[in-house]
């Protein structure tokens, strides 16, 4: 399907990040690391709840052809994995805890 | 086999009751279950440091859900209890399983797979976008992390879980467009009857359908999904009613037909494995509950186990009851045959982006008349969900493509491990 | 075996059981020559060890018996797509076959010299080469052997358009036609098919992999065949890094990465049960050659595994195929037995077979791979490879 003539980034909305807090939001603040950068999650938070609170996609799709931000979020799909501290983990499943180093930008380097 | 070892996988409505059956008939099971937490993905817990109420999380099915809470917590030092604990394997008598890095082998004599259900997905052009998700998806958001999907959501599709979901998100005070359903009013209502067997659950779909107009959320029945658009994330959805083409400005999509079981490599017909709730056919939580102890019954007798007869008697009163209400289900929510209709460019395998035409090439190229080879020609299926998202859709494809019943083209073989595993794998002590 | 009524009754020149590849190359060749030929195939063609193997197109290695064969195969496989159709994904990306031990080194550099009698050119690489050329391997390789115009195809793909193309041309290929007697009938053949087809056929090919032996056996010419199972991986989609087909000493692991990026590994042996009804991955063979995978390629640390799976294939004591005329009866040709690397040799196997049923002869050499070598010995499992060094059962 051709993208619609409607379908434009407005830059307002782009600033909003994908989830939104609705039910008890206000739990403790942690802070984790995100692709290299500082972030801040809620103290439950998955990674994915995490991320897509502070922005809107997650990562790559597993071919590399476009963006994804997560589709099932009951580990199933499969689509949400990032490489959290040197090994990898589902971010729908995983919870953010303080200090967590998180990658979602290709966990790959060869040598 | 006066004593078998015995393990079930699933910690939901259908793996705890079997747990607790057998456990009341003397019998200790292995319950091996991926969520830290039991209860399923209906009855699903949230992390530790939400403290709301369960009435704020399961509504209606609060009590029930409580009472499944209840059970687990009191089994898990009667059982052996493993939470976090992925089952990736299954072969000879045997479980493969992993808990925070760790592998351990399960041996069982008889293995109950109580893996539950999971959103049944079709295709459509625009479904990859960041923003699209399924409807179960989109319920977890809420009930598990507090959180709505999108600033702007749409929900499409099917089935009870459509206005349960726009209604549970209505009651947060999330945003909801619009909800369209691919099924018309008059399917409901010729339903009636059959769902009329089940008054209260009846009384609750109305309640949440009605509760949608006082929030002033525009439901449209009958509609035709046309697509997703956007460039790099969801901005409408365009679908057509009658002969008039519509669109809704949104940025997220809760999309979802109906569920499906989450079974991958269930195998029902080998002895001493049982399939109960909805992995092994959808029939609702209530079923479930139900066909776990069932199942834990059987069980049970099999292994000369005194038993209540009439227990297991007006269980199966009560599975025939709810049956004819899931029948009426059916015929109100009936699953679209979208799956042949798809124009060629939607990409129909997700994790591998195929899209509908590559599909129709390969069938016909090698004429490809069953599931697993239409994987080994056109790699659907072959990422890494295993199918689970595309399955349906690209049966259908093929069925309609090989002019084929349904069932006649099979279904795609799962293979270990049935979730994706990190190098190196763990041993197996 | 007489319970099944026969509903269908073909005449044939030739018939094949057996739709692997060497049974699916046959019936294209066969039929080429202009005889009517029938193929039954118990499941879907190229379902077992024709279709879940490595994928190597590999000469380097090999018993030196078959190298002829092999060498005659490289030379179709460059010309798949004028012959059915498409290339099966085949990247001559070379096959670097690697040391750890210099005991290893010393057995490359003795073959490497051996295979360039059989016209097969390997490049020996010490230490420094070898990872200067393969930055991604790891640093227990001390060195290796490259054949440049080794590589590696997708084999999902080689039986199934080999079946295309023979079906074009007018093969008559039966899938899921379970064969259940065959035996000579006056000058004839007569095949008996569980689903009702009867074929009578002139000459009768067996290239029934695993199965091959049962037809050996009702021709009164029984061989210690033995089942073996690939046990195969596939990763997700990872940069492309890996570029060659790669394999050690030993055959203990081997790896390529195909076009999208998923590297398929394998090494060791899955699960298959006797009646040879089913096969699966072996959950710890798939751990070891994780561990030997990420030993020669560190970089593939914390790629997701996502999928495993086995087959079905025979393997014989001496690691080599039999190919040939039967030894009891004439116009019976056996093809079978390929243990473990038989993908590469497939394309020819169908060429050879036409050349011993059109003229009675082939223009490869076939003397070691004659079913007589069995005659008489009740355990042959300890006859031993002519050369030690090659791969055993390295697909």
């Amino acid at each position: 399907m051709k993208p619609s003539p409607l379908a434009q980034h407005s830059t307002d909305e782009a600033a909003q990040p994908r989830m939104v807090r609705l039910i008890e939001a206000e739990r403790a603040r942690l802070t984790f690391s995100l692709d290299g950068a500082p972030a801040t999650a809620r103290e439950g938070d998955t990674i994915l709840t995490a991320v897509l609170t502070a922005r809107r996609y997650l990562a790559e799709s597993a071919g590399g052809e476009d963006t994804r931000a997560g589709f099932c979020l009951m580990g199933a799909c499969q689509e949400c994995w990032v490489a959290v501290d040197g090994t990898r983990a589902r971010a729908c499943s995983t919870l953010v805890t303080a200090g967590m180093s998180v990658a979602t930008g290709g966990h790959f380097t060869v040598g | 086999m006066a004593d078998p070892a015995i393990a079930i996988v699933g910690a939901g409505p259908a793996g705890i009751r079997a747990a607790e059956a057998l456990s009341r008939h003397g019998l200790s099971a292995i319950l091996v279950d991926e969520a830290p937490k039991g209860g399923g993905q209906i009855y699903r817990q949230p992390p530790d440091s939400f403290q709301g109420p369960a009435s704020s999380r399961y509504g209606f099915e609060a009590r029930k859900a409580s009472a499944l809470h209840l059970t687990i917590k009191r089994l898990a030092t009667a059982i052996d209890y493993r939470p976090s604990t992925l089952a990736w394997n299954v072969c000879n008598g045997r479980l493969d399983t992993l808990c925070a890095g760790r592998g351990e082998s399960v041996v069982f004599d008889i293995l109950v797979i109580a893996t539950g259900a999971m959103d049944r997905m079709l295709p459509l052009p625009g479904w990859t976008l960041p923003g699209v998700y399924a409807l179960g998806g989109a319920q977890i958001a809420l009930k598990y992390q507090g959180c709505a999907i999108g600033q702007n959501t749409v929900f499409l599709g099917t089935g009870p879980l459509l206005y349960l979901v726009a209604y549970q998100y209505a009651k947060a005070g999330a945003k909801i467009e619009a909800v369209l359903d691919v099924n018309p009013a008059h399917a409901k209502r010729r339903a009636l009857f059959a769902l009329a067997s089940s008054p209260r659950t009846l009384a609750k779909g109305i309640y949440y359908r009605a509760s949608l107009g006082t929030h002033g959320i525009a439901v449209e029945e009958g509609v035709t999904p046309m697509g997703i658009a956007g460039t790099d994330e969801v901005r409408d959805v365009h679908y057509r009613r009658g002969s008039v083409d519509k669109s809704v400005r949104c940025d997220a999509v809760g999309l979802g037909f109906g569920l499906k079981s989450e079974t991958q490599d269930g195998e029902s017909t080998v002895s001493g494995v049982y399939l109960a709730g909805d992995g092994a056919g959808i029939g609702g939580a209530d079923a479930a509950e139900l066909w776990g102890e069932r199942v834990g019954l059987s069980i049970a007798a099999r292994c000369g186990r005194r038993h209540d007869a009439s227990r297991i008697a007006k269980i199966d009163r009560r599975l025939a009851r709810l049956a004819r209400f899931r029948a009426g289900l059916e015929r109100a929510f009936p699953l679209p045959l979208l799956g042949s209709t798809l124009p060629d460019d939607t990409i129909l395998c997700r994790c591998e982006s195929i899209r509908v035409g590559q599909v129709k090439d390969a069938i016909r190229a090698f004429d490809v008349v069953e599931m697993n080879r239409m994987k080994a020609i056109s790699r659907v299926g072959m990422g890494r969900c295993q199918g689970r998202m595309c399955g349906h859709a690209a049966a259908e494809l093929l069925a309609a493509e090989t002019r084929q019943d349904l069932a006649a083209v099979g279904r795609l073989r799962g293979q270990p491990p049935i979730k994706p595993l990190p190098m190196p794998w763990p041993g197996t002590p | 075996m007489t319970g099944h009524a026969v509903t269908e009754r073909l005449r044939v020149d030739v018939a094949i059981v057996g739709g692997g590849i060497a049974g699916c190359s046959a019936a294209l060749h066969l039929r080429r020559r202009g005889l009517s030929v029938c193929l039954m195939e118990k499941g879907a063609l190229g379902s077992q060890a024709s279709g879940v193997n490595f994928g190597g197109v590999r000469q380097q290695g090999r018993h030196f018996a078959e190298l002829p064969l092999a060498r005659r195969s490289r030379e179709v496989w460059g010309r798949l797509p004028e012959l059915i159709g498409t290339d099966c994904e085949f990247v001559p990306s070379g096959h670097l076959k690697l040391a750890r031990n210099e005991e290893d080194l010393a057995a490359l550099e003795r073959y490497a010299a051996d295979a360039a009698e059989f016209g097969l050119e390997l490049e020996m690489m010490g230490r420094k080469r070898v990872h200067d050329e393969h930055r991604w391997l790891g640093e227990n390789v001390i060195g290796g052997s490259l054949a440049a115009d080794d590589g590696h195809a997708n084999p999902r793909l080689l039986t199934p358009a080999f079946g295309r193309a023979a079906r074009a041309v007018g093969a008559d290929l039966r899938e899921f036609t379970p064969v259940v007697e065959t035996e000579r009938d006056g000058a004839r053949f007569r095949v008996r098919c569980a689903t009702g087809l009867e074929v009578s056929a002139t000459s009768l090919v067996n290239t029934a992999g695993a199965w091959g032996g049962e037809i050996a056996a009702a021709f009164d010419e029984p061989v210690p065949i033995e089942t073996i199972a690939p046990n195969m991986l596939v990763t997700e989609p990872l940069p492309s890094f890996i570029t060659r087909a790669v394999g050690v000493c030993g055959g203990d692991v081997y790896l390529r990465q195909v076009a999208r990026g998923n590297v398929v590994f394998g090494g060791g042996d899955g699960w298959a049960d006797s009646s040879l009804e089913r096969s699966r991955p072996s959950s710890e063979t798939s751990a070891r050659a994780i561990e030997r995978a990420l030993g020669l390629v560190p970089a593939l640390q914390s790629a997701l595994v996502i999928r495993s799976w086995s087959g079905i294939e025979g393997g014989m004591p001496d690691d080599i195929p039999v190919i040939g005329f039967s030894s009891t009866t004439p116009n019976l040709i056996h093809a079978f037995g390929f243990s473990g690397h038989g993908f590469q040799l497939g394309p020819v196997i169908g060429i050879i077979i036409d050349e011993l049923v059109g003229t009675g002869a082939s223009t490869s050499p076939l003397g070691a791979f004659d079913i007589g070598r069995f005659h008489g010995a009740a355990d042959l499992r300890h006859v031993s490879a002519a050369n030690p060094e090659q791969e055993g059962a390295k697909r």
